[in-house]
């Protein structure tokens, strides 16, 4: 028995509706005979590529003039449902990203309903169920909304394949926000996009990403020319972010993107929990590390004791040559 | 200005326990310690009291038994004073009920600012901070990588998955402060003296004002259904460099044939 209704929390990447999205809704169609979107914005815009990937109703509050999505979407879902304008769904899914995050945490007080975080897998057995990772990925957690009223789920990326099933147009409704007052007083001034060339992190077949045991900043360039020489995208571990190396978009793990690609090559990289959440789904791992008793040898498919100061520069001399 | 910093202690990273099969929560035998992701709000909450001038940075943590030693790291840091709320009827409590304990043990303090870390180091759900904004009726900024307070307004810089935002924000507010925001300070021999006489308000629920029934296992509206050992990734083949482990990985790659 599935639920009667999901609605999934639209985010946008550039024009088009975000991976992340799509993946949900996947999810959802197999969970649930309804599925709806609820996003900022204009609706109306995606509502084709919404449809196409199952989507019946998509729920759209309009530009929101600089205000942050959290506040705005979460107080307009709990108005709308209480206001009886919609009826309220079985469960809401959302990204693991900022503003799914943002959305589910102020929904979860504005309903007093519980919030079921780093989700990899959903079932159905009553209420929903989601699954999640613990302990860098070694044991498996399920959580079941026990509340008796909708659970909010936050799916992490990549958990499931983002799917079209040839669907009509959504159809379209305004979700109003209401009057905020003080709490909706953060105003976004200005927007700066940091992606790098080359094809994107979390879609690039092949990952190079660097590690503390590069040593510098300056190493980091044997990353770039690596993800260059094999057509594939530079990322990097929480700690070299922290430190200022690269920026945050290059980040892979539980704080950052989450990567599946063919190959994913880790250099200088001791394979923190943190990080190995973001890549252990990947295909093929490749590690490079000094330190043979590094836990990213335990997920690596060819793991090479040795430094990176050595094998990276013949490797990339190796492959430019080709 | 009052800054009010959100700190949990956690069982340490490097012997992190296991899930009680049992009693489904997590086993917390060993000494909490500071959880290194906040100390980068503390370490920001002291810069920006020193920025201002003037007021004082107060920790607000939530532990059974009254447990303070990751509290002290804080404290000697430079933070003046802490609040801890510890009750028998918090086990098990979910990252709602956890918000609504330091919701209404920050609202004693009437902060102008109050910073979180974006998520813990073991429960890490990310969801506490919009969470307690919410409950607290207050606008917030999450995922900072820079914080600056002027005019009575936060200059915040926002992570996005694009990039980041620029975001102006009225206090009083909750901003949530990613790792790297800041460098935290060592403690130093006198702060850790000094730390051991910084007063540590104690408080339960009932001095909360909070019905029982709202958190622990009592309040939290999912139950965990099933533990189990997650199917390991089978690991490789593992190489020591001899001058030549270029050459295996560019063989590697040719029997993918992904290059």
């Amino acid at each position: 028995m599935g639920l009667d209704k999901i609605w999934v929390f639209g985010e946008v990447a550039g024009d088009e509706v975000a991976s992340i999205t799509l993946e949900m809704l996947a999810a959802a169609r197999s969970l649930a005979d309804t599925v709806e979107v609820f996003m900022a914005g204009d609706g109306g815009e995606y509502a084709e590529q919404l449809g196409e990937h199952g989507a019946e109703t998509v729920y759209s509050t309009g530009d929101l003039a600089g205000g942050l999505q959290g506040v705005a979407i979460a107080s307009a879902v709990a108005a709308a449902i209480e206001a009886g304008d919609v009826e309220a769904p079985d469960a809401f899914l959302l990204g693991t990203t900022q503003d799914g995050r943002d959305v589910a945490g102020r929904l979860s007080v504005k309903l007093d309903t519980p919030v079921i975080t780093n989700v990899v897998a959903l079932e159905v057995d009553e209420t929903l169920i989601g699954s999640e990772p613990v302990f860098g990925g070694t044991v498996d957690v399920k959580t079941k909304n026990t509340s008796g009223k909708p659970g909010i789920f936050l799916v992490r990326p990549k958990s499931y394949e983002a799917v079209g099933v040839g669907g009509s147009e959504a159809d379209t409704e305004d979700l109003d926000v209401p009057d905020l007052g003080a709490v909706g007083a953060a105003k976004v001034v200005n927007s700066h996009a940091e992606e790098a060339d080359g094809p994107k992190l979390d879609e690039a077949a092949i990952v190079v990403s660097g590690g503390r045991g590069l040593g510098s900043p300056e190493a980091y360039v044997m990353v770039d020319d690596l993800a260059k020489a094999v057509g594939g995208a530079p990322g990097a571990s929480r700690a070299i972010v922290d430190a200022g190396w690269v920026p945050y978009s290059y980040q892979v793990g539980q704080t950052g993107k989450v990567v599946k690609p063919t190959v994913y090559i880790a250099a200088g990289i001791s394979g923190a929990t943190q990080h190995l959440v973001g890549m252990k789904g990947s295909k093929n791992i490749i590690a490079i590390n000094k330190d043979p008793e590094a836990p990213i040898f335990a997920v690596a498919d060819l793991g090479i004791v040795g430094d990176v100061h050595k094998v990276m520069p013949k490797l990339i001399e190796a492959l430019q040559s080709r | 200005m009052k800054v009010v910093v959100c700190v949990k202690q956690i069982p340490d990273p490097a012997d992190p326990g296991a899930l009680d099969p049992e009693t489904k929560t997590l086993k917390r035998d060993s000494k909490l310690i500071l959880d290194e992701s906040d100390s980068y709000g503390v370490e920001m909450a002291l810069q920006l009291v020193d920025a201002a001038g003037e007021g004082e940075v107060h920790l607000v943590s939530m532990a059974p038994n009254n447990e303070v030693s990751g509290l002290r790291t804080a404290l000697a840091m430079g933070a003046a004073s802490a609040t801890i709320v510890s009750d028998d009827a918090l086990q098990g409590s979910d990252a709602l009920g956890t918000a609504k304990v330091l919701a209404a043990a920050i609202a004693r303090q009437e902060p102008d600012l109050v910073l979180a870390a974006t998520e813990s180091s073991d429960g890490y759900t990310g969801t506490v901070p919009a969470q307690i904004a919410e409950l607290l009726g207050l606008p917030s900024v999450t995922f900072a990588k820079s914080v600056a307070v002027d005019g009575g307004a936060a200059q915040v810089k926002r992570q996005t998955e694009a990039g980041y935002d620029e975001v102006e924000c009225p206090l009083p507010a909750l901003v949530s402060v990613t790792a790297g925001v800041v460098e935290p300070r060592y403690p130093s021999f006198k702060g850790i003296m000094a730390a051991k006489s910084k007063p540590v308000d104690e408080l339960d629920l009932g001095a909360l004002g909070i019905d029982a029934g709202q958190v622990g296992w009592a309040g939290a509206g999912q139950e965990i259904v099933s533990i189990e050992v997650a199917p390991a990734r089978e690991a490789g083949e593992v190489i020591e460099d001899e001058g030549d482990a270029h050459e295996r990985i560019v063989a590697f790659l040719d029997d993918l044939k992904v290059l």
